[in-house]
């Protein structure tokens, strides 16, 4: 009744899509978390997927981490896949570097594990124990373990939820330039509407396990929070999420609107 | 932890300070005729520490000298000092230590090894947990003194048998802990393991077994104790050496200052004992974080 096709990275040609769900099902007893869901993410696609707690998200990162099976329905995902959570979840007991390569089987781990850590700025930090990383590097240190392994797809599962807001900016224009340079796949669970529309080419917002809605991104990149256009996509996601924002009152005094949200922008590097 | 006695050392000697100063003011016709560095003198924190010990010292020497303390309840301090030196110098207290300290350590490495293997396969298998965990909960509840008894019968009174009580007594600390701490490894890092594509022997090689080393320590630390608190017992069956033998034939001889020796020995072996286990945990643990910041 269900299947979960792990396909090898050299049988994928480009044209096919890494990661392509149909009809999928996953309950908990009588719950059904996910609900029959369709979704295919394209090649180097860069998705985020929204939605309020319990609609599914993290269930659906989980299946597609392989962390989690399910329970009907088709799930095609490539071998190569890596992920990143909230938290870094690094081995305390070994050093950055180590930590980086841990079950990557490659004869010249060492050098991969220098070059994935200058890539993230740490190349200062590769003997570095967990525990005396900040939050930010620690993140980072996750980011290069996850990128080492060349994945076609990466799960980024609310990665910068617990960062400051100043490391959380550093960390989105990282993500994007890694995202450019590795091109794989990206699935991005997050609360943060603005961060959704910041990095993805696709937003999906869940609800009840199934896709309520997806929009195409396509505003131009180095993207900010004062751009054209930013503010509507804005407003509809938030609408669709539940929380009802200040729309009318905005319109009307437009462009004293336009002056504050210009200064406390939000940017995207790219 | 060592940042928190150096704060309270700190503050407790500004409180000296002002102190004396107040002193100074109040007996300035006094002070002025002392010397300058006898005004400014300050007895070191670890001196005056030594002062009440010594002071109780004393008066138990006193005590003894005047017939307060008779003989046979506790030898005097001078005595005591006197009978040690005397063992160290014929060799009789080294014989008496390598016996013991022999012993022990075979016991110990028998019953390590034991909880160790144990552990490892009821924490890492379900079927192991189901197969040895409940009798090893049983058997850990007896108390190895119980057991003398029916080791003597069983196994007759020779150096088997001691080795065997010390053997029981070691293993359970290790083994317990050692158990926990592999079941209490944190889920998240096991799922980003698998995450990482680790296979079953390199999960448990990077993961579980790193991860449940601070447990089995604790428990290494429990049977170090266990190992020499069983000597005192076992030392009394059949044997012409050890210090557990030391303290029964002094017993028999009402010999007050052997006893109190073979009490220090303990507690300066402790100490030597925690010592160890800390510069083991130094090197094997150097990634946690109180060892990484210091």
């Amino acid at each position: 009744m269900s299947s979960i096709d792990l396909v090898e990275a050299s049988k994928t040609t480009d044209a096919v899509a890494p990661v392509q769900l149909r009809n999928v099902v996953r309950q908990f007893g009588q719950q059904r978390v996910i609900d029959g869901l369709d979704l295919d993410i394209a090649p180097g696609e860069f998705v985020a997927l929204l939605g309020a707690s319990g609609s599914g998200k993290t269930t659906l990162l989980r299946s597609l981490a392989g962390l989690d099976s399910i329970d009907s329905g088709q799930l095609r995902v490539p071998r190569a896949r890596a992920a990143v959570f909230q938290e870094p979840r690094l081995m305390p007991w070994k050093r950055a570097w180590k930590n980086v390569i841990l079950g990557l089987r490659v004869p010249d781990a060492k050098t991969r594990a220098v070059e994935a850590l200058t890539e993230v700025g740490l190349a200062h930090r590769l003997e570095a124990y967990p525990a005396t990383l900040s939050g930010g590097e620690a993140q980072r240190v996750a980011l290069a373990r996850g990128l080492v392994r060349e994945p076609k797809l990466l799960l980024l599962d609310e990665p910068f939820a617990a960062l400051d807001a100043l490391t959380r900016i550093r960390m989105h224009r990282l993500i994007i330039d890694l995202w450019r340079k590795h091109t794989p796949a990206v699935l991005l669970v997050t609360h943060d509407v603005d961060e959704a529309i910041l990095l993805a080419d696709r937003v999906i917002v869940l609800a009840n396990g199934k896709i309520a809605e997806q929009l195409t991104i396509d505003l131009p990149r180095a993207r900010d929070t004062g751009q054209e256009g930013f503010q509507n996509i804005r407003a509809r996601l938030l609408k669709l999420l539940g929380v009802e924002t200040l729309e009318p009152a905005a319109q009307a005094n437009g462009a004293a609107r336009q002056a504050t949200a210009s200064s406390v922008r939000r940017f995207a590097h790219g | 932890m060592s940042d928190k006695i150096f704060e309270t050392r700190g503050t407790s000697s500004s409180f000296f300070v002002e102190k004396t100063v107040r002193l100074n003011a109040a007996r300035q016709g006094a002070s002025r005729l002392a010397p300058d560095w006898l005004r400014h003198w300050r007895t070191p924190e670890a001196l005056l520490r030594l002062i009440s010990p010594l002071v109780l010292l004393l008066l138990w020497e006193l005590a003894s000298r005047w017939g307060l303390i008779p003989p046979r309840v506790i030898a005097a301090p001078s005595q005591i000092g006197g009978t040690l030196w005397a063992m160290i110098v014929s060799g009789e207290l080294g014989r008496h230590l390598l016996v013991s300290l022999q012993r022990a350590l075979v016991g110990l490495s028998i019953g390590v090894t034991i909880g160790v293997i144990a552990a490892l396969i009821s924490g890492l298998s379900k079927r192991g947990e189901v197969v040895l965990d409940s009798p090893m909960q049983m058997l850990r509840t007896i108390p190895s003194l119980a057991l003398v008894p029916l080791f003597i019968l069983w196994f007759g009174i020779g150096e088997f048998t001691k080795i065997a009580l010390i053997v029981i007594g070691t293993t359970f600390p290790v083994y317990l802990n050692l158990f926990a701490g592999i079941r209490n490894i944190d889920p998240k890092l096991i799922e980003a393991a698998n995450t990482l594509g680790l296979s079953r022997r390199e999960l448990i090689w990077h993961v579980i077994l790193p991860g449940s080393l601070p447990s089995f320590f604790v428990g290494l630390r429990y049977s170090l104790g266990i190992s020499w608190l069983a000597l005192v017992f076992v030392e009394q069956i059949n044997t012409t050496a050890g210090i557990g033998y030391l303290a029964s034939d002094a017993r028999d001889f009402m010999r007050t200052d052997v006893i109190v020796i073979c009490l220090l020995i303990y507690s300066v072996l402790g100490l030597l004992i925690d010592g160890l286990i800390r510069t083991l945990e130094r090197f094997a643990l150097a990634w946690r974080p109180t060892f990484v910041r210091n």
